[in-house]
């Protein structure tokens, strides 16, 4: 998947190199490549128009969670997933006894 | 991954419960072909940590007093470097000398030590090298290409919640003239797990 290398959807990059700092930004980062790869026919324009909202919703908020974010809206919005079961599934995970 | 929760020292953030959600949902529907994240990572990973690693075997080969720290606190000593974070804690630091051999496993999940290593290769994750490198070290060393003498003791260290594991590598022969940083480039993420020598 081609990145933006500069402006407001640039990853952050250390002498040319992506930066992860957990895991699950790397995985993340796969997972997005997945969606456009197999769902979007490669076209990354609308999870990068996403990319560029969410980090204009909250430009505080760490490059990765703004990642995960715009994949999630991605991934809702054009009926791949509902929100609820995201919902749903994410929180079954907190609560494993559930 | 919830099989390695119990080896967890600090719970998954919120978003990374939502991320691990979307991972499983997504991947249920198929919309992840099998493999295709270790992938993308993969074209990564030899890029992102192991210079990490490798700049703190560098330091240690040439400045022996910081080789000292890093062997009795491994988390400190990498820290005066910069690196550490989440994954980084309890950072313990093997020396691999002439008469031993140390190596890196995680026989329950796959504990990784990510600021210094980057992404952990996919056979690290894997049951056959989980398994093997307890079982029988030596003969599962030897088929990674890096077999041991008889006489080298092997020391297999099992990463856990309690300490993740990084070998220092012995430093090669003839590179007395190399510069710190050049000496850096010549450490590998394998020596670092202890799968090579150099």
């Amino acid at each position: 998947m081609k990145l933006d290398v500069d402006g407001p959807a640039a990853p952050p990059r250390s002498n040319g190199e992506l930066i992860f700092e957990a895991p699950w930004q790397a995985r993340v980062f796969g997972l997005a490549a997945a969606v456009v790869d197999t769902r979007f026919d490669g076209d990354r324009e609308p999870f990068r128009e996403r990319l560029i909202a969410a980090i204009a919703d909250d430009p505080q908020r760490p490059y990765w969670d703004s990642w995960a974010v715009a994949l999630e809206d991605l991934v809702t919005s054009s009926g791949l997933l509902t929100p609820d079961e995201v919902d749903r599934r994410a929180i079954g995970r907190n609560h494993p006894s559930a | 991954m919830s099989d390695d929760d119990h080896h967890r020292p600090i719970p998954p953030s919120p978003i990374e419960q939502r991320v691990n959600a979307l991972e499983e949902l997504l991947t249920e529907r198929g919309y992840v072909p099998d493999g295709f994240i270790e992938d993308v990572n993969r074209a990564y990973e030899n890029d992102i940590g192991p210079m990490n690693g490798a700049k703190v075997v560098a330091r240690a080969w040439v400045d022996p007093e910081y080789k000292a720290r890093l062997l009795q606190d491994g988390t400190a000593a990498i820290g005066e470097l910069g690196f550490g974070g989440p994954e980084g804690h309890f950072m313990k630091v093997v020396e691999n000398t002439p008469g031993v051999h140390n190596v890196v496993v995680c026989t329950l999940c796959s504990c990784y030590p990510w600021p210094v290593l980057g992404l952990p290769p996919k056979w690290y994750k894997e049951a056959p090298y989980r398994a093997r490198m307890v079982r029988e070290p030596r003969v599962l060393l030897a088929e990674m290409g890096c077999p041991l003498a008889d006489d080298v003791e092997v020391r297999v260290w099992d990463s856990s919640a309690e300490a993740r594991y990084l070998v220092l590598p012995e430093r090669p022969n003839g590179t007395d003239d190399l510069s710190e940083e050049e000496l850096a480039g010549l450490v590998t993420r394998d020596s670092m797990i202890g799968v090579a020598r150099l």
